[in-house]
């Protein structure tokens, strides 16, 4: 069982406020999903399948014909939100007094 | 009576355009202007593009001068699903959080095309970042079916599909990450395709479940949906999921295929006439010298609530960068946190906040072994069952959907909207290729709604796939 309170705990590890007014609605969401993908419970895996890891293969590369600096530095910096010159305006988060 | 250009299919409109029957410049009009006079009642496309007369020029001169060589989708109108990125054009996701944001670069597939003179008449709508199987989720409106615009044309590609249904473009790109190509293309009368995974490159495609998403096609025949296919895979330095050609051991079909049905999964749950057209093509299939052997997956019953725990897992870590400080929606507050808390709490629709939380939940400690790890081998299992069930079949059929189009509010709870994919999601979790074909239609309420009918292949098998859509399209009628 959900409570609203584990679900504003969430919300605040996603980084995501979960309103008042949603939370009644939203934890009771939650919860039949929750029973639903609990389903998986009842699931019996044989024994050899319990450390399954994906398919996996090497995919590395040489690194090469790396991008001349500032080939993107304009498309990149016209989507910053606050920008002065090239840089990213964000907010003072160490003080120097 | 004749069809109009913009009804053509892919294959039939580049015989038109190397006869000289018609101009690109004349195929891209019939597309455009049927989408600026349709699109206000559908919503099919969230933008139309200015036509390109470049792109259009440079088409119609190599059609001129390549003739037959000039690859097939050259001079030929899609539509963009909205999280595909082309160079300088708006990509939202059909999100608030990325509305105003514009793509600095072309998607692997968006190059292919261009550079083989296709080109796009606008973007599509799509529940936000392709979290849903009705495009009711779009933060920019719901998108109407037109067959029947009390209903819904499915999801999350639901806005490809109806610009292409309406003839509103000749074909269309989707994503498909669950379903999310199969089902809307079922819901609307089209053929739909998720590719092997890797098979076609996603670098420039929004993420939202890395380990299951596919680009594919959605058109009006299996020859068409072929030839998009063929015009975007391949091997891409920039997605390293991308697989090389015969990683898997292909074996060669003749003509007559086993179909493996699953007819433990269709007891319960599908409706009674769709399931009787479902068992009629199959008669029909047989009657050509196909043979239907009955399958067991078992673990089928498991993949929903496996998909519904490693989607969200995904979908909360590919949605982490989205934070209101590089790009996109970018909401001020008192400290830094407060400016990333904000941002993604006014950028992200409810359906999204819902699986980002799912996702946080399901990673988070204490919780990891039940879900995601469980999630994790019931995947493994599956996939050795399809692998098992694919030694005495060529192919597994069963319906796409288990219902047609539903009206728009009709599963306003989650769990029956998520429901919908209960048998497409099972190609996404095994990474092998499925394709969606028309077989018919059932009546609702005086409309006759298009059903589709899936079939899955062994991984990189896509030309099983292609064969047996074209048996069911051969058949159909008959």
């Amino acid at each position: 069982m959900a409570t609203a309170d584990d679900v504003k705990k969430l919300g605040a590890l996603a980084r995501i406020t979960v309103s008042e007014e949603e939370l009644p609605k939203f934890t009771a969401e939650f919860d039949a999903i929750l029973a639903y993908v609990g389903q998986l419970d009842s699931l019996a895996l044989p024994k050899d399948l319990k450390d399954s890891k994906p398919p996996l293969r090497n995919v590395f590369r040489e690194d090469e014909n790396p991008t001349p600096a500032g080939t993107w530095t304009e498309k990149l910096a016209s989507a910053f939100p606050a920008r002065e010159g090239d840089s990213l305006v964000v907010k003072q988060i160490i003080s120097h007094d | 009576m004749t069809k109009k250009p913009n009804e053509f299919s892919i294959a039939e409109a580049a015989r038109a355009l190397r006869a000289k029957e018609i101009t690109v410049k004349e195929l891209y009009e019939a597309c455009a202007s049927e989408a600026r006079a349709r699109n206000e009642e559908l919503n099919a496309y969230l933008e139309l593009f200015d036509a390109d007369t470049e792109a259009i020029a440079a088409a119609q001169a190599r059609i001129d001068t390549e003739g037959d060589a000039a690859p097939l989708v050259c001079g030929i109108p899609l539509a963009m699903k909205d999280n595909i990125l082309i160079d300088g054009k708006i990509v939202s996701a059909a999100s608030k959080m990325l509305s105003n944001y514009r793509a600095s670069y072309d998607a692997t597939v968006t190059k292919k095309l261009k550079a083989q003179g296709a080109l796009f008449v606008g973007r599509t709508n799509m529940d936000e970042f392709a979290m849903g199987s009705s495009t009711e989720h779009s933060a920019f409106g719901t998108t109407k079916n037109p067959i029947d615009t009390a209903r819904v044309p499915g999801g999350s590609s639901g806005g490809s599909a109806a610009a292409a249904a309406a003839h509103l473009a000749l074909a269309a790109l989707g994503s498909d990450t669950g379903g999310s190509i199969r089902q809307p293309g079922a819901h609307t009368g089209l053929v739909g395709l998720k590719p092997t995974y890797g098979t076609v490159s996603r670098y420039g495609l929004i993420a939202m479940g890395s380990s299951l998403d596919q680009i594919g096609p959605l058109t009006k025949t299996v020859e068409d949906a072929r030839i998009l296919y063929e015009a975007i895979r391949g091997l891409d330095p920039m997605d390293a999921t991308t697989i090389p050609e015969g990683l898997y051991t292909t074996a060669a079909v003749g003509e007559r295929m086993r179909i493996g049905v699953p007819y433990h999964l269709l007891e319960k749950g599908v409706d009674a006439d769709l399931l009787e057209t479902f068992t009629a093509t199959l008669e029909k299939l047989k009657a050509t010298g196909h043979e239907i052997i009955d399958v067991s997956l078992p673990a089928s019953e498991y993949a929903l609530p496996a998909y519904y725990v490693v989607m969200p897992a995904e979908v909360s870590t590919n949605l982490a960068r989205l934070d209101g400080i590089r790009y996109g929606h970018a909401a001020r507050g008192k400290t830094l946190l407060d400016d990333y808390t904000l941002s993604r709490t006014e950028g992200f629709g409810p359906e999204t906040r819902r699986r980002v939380l799912l996702g946080t939940f399901v990673l988070s400690a204490g919780y990891i072994d039940a879900y995601y790890r469980k999630a994790n081998a019931a995947r493994a299992l599956l996939r050795e069952q399809y692998t098992t069930a694919f030694a005495k079949a060529d192919v597994i059929a069963f319906p796409t959907t288990p219902s047609p189009a539903f009206k728009f509010g009709e599963k306003s709870d989650p769990v029956s909207m998520y429901l919908e994919d209960v048998f497409t999601v099972t190609a996404n979790l095994t990474g092998m290729p499925a394709l969606s074909v028309p077989m018919g239609t059932v009546s609702r309420g005086g409309k006759q709604l298009p059903i589709g009918m899936h079939f899955t292949a062994p991984h990189q098998q896509e030309e099983r796939l292609f064969a047996i859509g074209a048996a069911v399209e051969k058949v159909r009628y008959a």
